[in-house]
């Protein structure tokens, strides 16, 4: 599998693109946001996504899904990104539907995969608990009690925790290994505080207050389930960044479009050198990481050996590559820039997200280090 | 010839040839004779008539085989180009041969004291005399002009028309009137020269295309020699170690890593980056392969490439710390010494070639489409 997308891929590519621009353009992100949405997205164009086989894209096909592999997943978050579109595909196509497919009971993917796929269930993974991801610090706790667990804890900063039918809850049992369970929203003991974010999207704490979990909801096998998360993780990362990628894309062709157009001193802004070479610099960036972002989502669809370290690679080129861009994009556009009115500020408010989602680029710099010897 | 080719056995050939290891003769001598010097030349000009899948077949076995070139050549790699292209038969028939056989060695007269980045205002100047060209003027960062046979050489045939009164001449640099020059960097010893014309005769049959359109021959070598370059930084390897593994005999942590937490960050950004260029540089292959056109990408490799390469070394530099500052003399290890001169020399890269500005320039103008 290499860097060029065979045709089904290019056809994924295409019709992604298409899609987004015409049903989830930046303008819809905005109503979101100006009107309060409850959901923080719009259910009519996620049962349009789920139609096209895009919340199933990691699912297997005897569950309902597409099985289109990490790649294609990758172009539908590209395009998304490109229009700031506002879904459950990270929290519940991207990262929950592996990690049921991966180390779900037959039953549990009998009940979950399908209506995941079918767009009728949004699943999230509860994993971090403070401001930044560490997935080797969880502290909350499922203590075994009467042939159930109770889980004690807080989650922080849950992507889609606020309309989560379901959650993956990530715990630490008795003698120290991680587990994961199923609950859903409803169960007793479990309270949920909606965040307002400042880029508009769905996040939310959740709290666990003795809540009873029987073992028929754990996820996997505790201690046994290490290699499972961090692949699904690395399989959030890749797909993040190849949201941050088309974030990145959009907000640069935007720049250099406005370069192009807006005049001072009776001449094209894009006509001065130093602009042009600040342009030129961003495009390797871009380059840079449109390489990363690809060779990342085809280790995970090819299981490769170096899957973790190119990941770290993606999302660390990723995160500083956005931020360069989004920071020079509001420079770019001067007073403009500074607007509400304008779309490209958008675009700056959610890289800074985007980049704390799954490990920002100095964990992923660590990561690589530690995995190369450094 | 299956061993890694030092630099200094390389061959260059020519009319008085060098060769440092008594085999390199034969084997040029050999694949010469073979016309595997330049297998996709017509056999006629000196090489054996292959197609590019035949001639990537014989590339794939050498490697295989691990094959040093037998030949390192600019006639080869930039002028032979052109003149199968711009020149006429008679030209073909007069230098293509010995350039394939490495019998003549050539040197390229393009940049002046006064015409760098802004080649186009060249002004070695070549008068009209009849019968022959008399040139007057100099080049500067002239390679191996020393030990060159004939130059391949821009002059200036029209004052009064910037790129319209440039024409491409060749001439015999034993020619009388032509006087080399090696200049001495800051990093030492160099292959670079200044070259000096004073009154040089050089018959008409020698000028290349049309007069006065020359800038056209120019630029196209000029793609060329971008190619030549970025094949070339590849095959020399040497006594530096990568800057991970100079980092941690440098910088030894008690866990077997870089013990210096802050050049770590450093380290491992730099080759995260260079990670994310090799694997840029495999896309644009593949891209390429696949017939799409290209998006750019292969546009910022020299500008990229080279700035990496400068912030390499200057990693180095910290890592290593007075270990790599040394000139010369047996306190210093050879690969401590090779470290400071390649660390100056790196700086010439972003130079070379087309400096990084004009590099950024272009991809300005040509891949994002800035307006002038």
């Amino acid at each position: 599998m290499g860097f060029v997308l065979t045709e089904e891929q290019q056809i994924l590519r295409s019709s992604a693109g298409e899609y987004f621009n015409d049903r989830l353009p930046v303008s819809a992100l905005r109503q979101l946001r100006d009107t309060n949405s409850e959901r923080g997205y719009d259910t009519a164009t996620w049962a349009e996504m789920a139609d096209m086989g895009w919340a199933g894209i990691l699912v297997p096909e005897d569950h309902g899904g597409v099985a289109f592999g990490y790649r294609g997943l990758g172009e539908v978050l590209e395009a998304g990104g490109r229009t700031l579109a506002a879904s459950p595909l990270i929290s519940t196509a991207l990262t929950a539907a592996p990690l049921i497919a991966a180390l779900g009971s037959e039953s549990q993917q009998a009940s979950l995969l399908q209506p995941i796929a079918a767009g009728e269930t949004i699943v999230a993974l509860a994993l971090d608990e403070g401001a930044k991801h560490a997935p080797d610090s969880i502290s909350t706790t499922a203590v075994q009690k009467d042939g159930a667990y109770v889980i004690n804890g807080d989650k922080r900063f849950i992507v889609d925790g606020h309309v989560a039918d379901v959650l993956i809850v990530a715990t630490r049992v008795s003698d120290g290994r991680a587990a994961l369970f199923l609950i859903e929203r409803a169960r007793a003991g479990v309270t949920i505080r909606r965040r307002s974010m400042v880029d508009a999207r769905n996040c939310a704490d959740i709290g666990f207050r003795d809540v009873r979990v029987s073992s028929a909801d754990m996820l996997g096998e505790p201690g046994a389930v290490q290699a499972e998360l961090e692949r699904v993780l690395d399989g959030a990362r890749a797909g993040v960044a190849a949201e941050m990628l088309g974030a990145g894309l959009e907000a640069f062709e935007r720049t250099v479009a406005y370069l192009k157009v807006r005049e001072q001193f009776d001449v094209p802004i894009g006509s001065f050198q130093a602009l042009k070479h600040r342009a030129a610099l961003m495009f390797c960036e871009l380059e840079l990481t449109k390489s990363a972002v690809a060779a990342a989502l085809n280790a995970l669809d090819n299981n490769s050996e170096d899957r973790a370290a190119l990941v770290s690679l993606a999302k660390a080129k990723a995160g500083d590559m956005l931020e360069l861009v989004t920071n020079e994009a509001v420079q770019l556009h001067g007073g403009i820039g500074m607007t509400d009115e304008a779309e490209i500020g958008l675009f700056l408010k959610r890289a800074r997200v985007q980049q704390q989602l799954f490990g920002d680029s100095g964990f992923h710099r660590a990561r690589y280090a530690g995995l190369m010897g450094f | 010839m299956r061993t890694p080719m030092p630099e200094d056995e390389r061959v260059w050939g020519g009319r008085n040839p060098s060769y440092k290891n008594p085999d390199s003769r034969v084997w040029l001598e050999r694949m010469a004779a073979k016309g595997w010097t330049v297998p996709q030349w017509p056999e006629q000009y000196g090489g054996a008539g292959l197609s590019e899948d035949e001639a990537a077949i014989l590339q794939q076995e050498m490697s295989r085989l691990e094959c040093r070139s037998p030949l390192a050549s600019f006639g080869i790699w930039m002028l032979a180009p052109v003149l199968l292209k711009y020149g006429t038969e008679a030209q073909k028939q007069t230098h293509l041969p010995p350039i394939a056989r490495g019998e003549i060695r050539w040197c390229q007269g393009y940049s002046e004291p006064g015409a760098g980045s802004d080649l186009a205002g060249l002004k070695t100047r070549a008068d009209d005399n009849g019968d022959d060209f008399v040139i007057n003027g100099q080049k500067v960062w002239t390679s191996y002009a020393n030990y060159a046979d004939w130059i391949f050489c821009l002059v200036r045939t029209d004052s009064s028309v910037k790129h319209g009164g440039i024409s491409f001449v060749l001439f015999d640099m034993t020619s009388p009137g032509v006087e080399t020059r090696p200049i001495t960097l800051i990093s030492g010893a160099s292959v670079f020269c200044e070259t000096f014309f004073t009154d040089v005769r050089v018959p008409k049959e020698n000028l290349v295309g049309e007069l006065n359109a020359g800038w056209t021959i120019a630029k196209e070598l000029l793609q060329h020699e971008r190619a030549m370059i970025s094949q070339i930084g590849r095959t020399l390897g040497g006594t530096i170690p990568p800057l991970d593994i100079l980092a941690r005999s440098c910088l030894g942590g008690t866990d077997g890593r870089i013990g210096d937490p802050v050049l770590r960050d450093a380290v491992t950004r730099h080759m995260m980056n260079d990670h994310a260029f090799a694997l840029t540089v495999k896309r644009a292959g593949e891209e390429q392969e696949a017939g799409m056109a290209s998006g750019g990408a292969s546009s910022m490799f020299k500008y990229y490439g080279t700035e990496q390469n400068k912030a390499k070394f200057e990693l180095m530099l910290k890592c290593a710390g007075a270990e790599a500052l040394g000139w010369g003399g047996d306190e210093f290890s050879a690969g401590q010494l090779d470290l400071c001169r390649s660390w100056l020399r790196s700086k010439g890269n972003s130079i070379e070639g087309g400096t990084s500005e004009v590099q950024l320039n272009v991809i300005a103008k040509r891949v994002l489409g800035l307006p002038d």
